[in-house]
């Protein structure tokens, strides 16, 4: 399988996929981690990729999606955006609209 | 590697006639900025391709030579 297959794969067979450095549990850069923070404060669930462990997926991962930076974030395979959309989005409640309307907020994450 | 901050306007300019580009170095380091571009060419566009119009215009030195830029994109009137 091609990188290309393979990030193809992640981003439809999962809801919300995180690209990031690190790992949700442990992020290795700031930015990475702030999209982690925004994440497990609205309680969605997601699949953390760390692209620290392969310079192919880093550099496959920015190919596939035309987006030169690291983290990025996958919602029902589309693209979502980086860390400055993601806070955007989150700050003005659109992150929160787009996840309850694809089904991804639950009713308790959703009032939070 | 820096970047001096009338580069990364000059750049965006250069792809983004219409453009109201404000930048700001973050540590003073010339390597952690903060730009707003503000573009009537924008209007009707995701941000997404905002954002990705804006390091069209950087020409790939993004997240290489310029390791880290904030970026808040709009069209004008919001």
């Amino acid at each position: 399988m091609s990188i290309e297959q393979f990030i193809d794969k992640e981003v439809k067979d999962n809801d919300v996929v995180l690209f990031m450095k690190g790992t949700p549990q442990m992020p290795m850069c700031g930015f990475s981690g702030q999209v982690v923070q925004i994440l497990d404060h609205l309680g969605v669930s997601y699949k953390g990729l760390n692209v620290l462990d392969s310079v192919e997926l880093r550099n496959g991962i920015k190919t596939y999606s035309n987006w030169p930076t690291i983290p990025q974030l996958y919602v029902k395979g589309e693209f979502v955006g980086g860390c400055d959309i993601v806070r955007e989005m989150f700050q003005a409640g659109e992150l929160q609209s787009l996840l309850k309307e694809k089904g991804l907020l639950t009713k308790a994450s959703a009032s939070a | 590697m820096a970047m001096d901050a009338h580069e990364i306007e000059r750049l965006i300019k250069a792809r983004i006639p219409d453009a109201q580009v404000t930048i700001r170095d973050l540590a003073g380091d010339g390597d952690h900025y903060a730009a707003t571009v503000v573009a009537e060419s924008f209007r009707g566009k995701s941000r997404v391709q905002q954002h990705q119009i804006v390091y069209e215009a950087l020409k790939g030195e993004m997240g290489g030579k310029l390791h880290a830029l904030a970026l808040q994109t709009s069209a004008p009137g919001r």
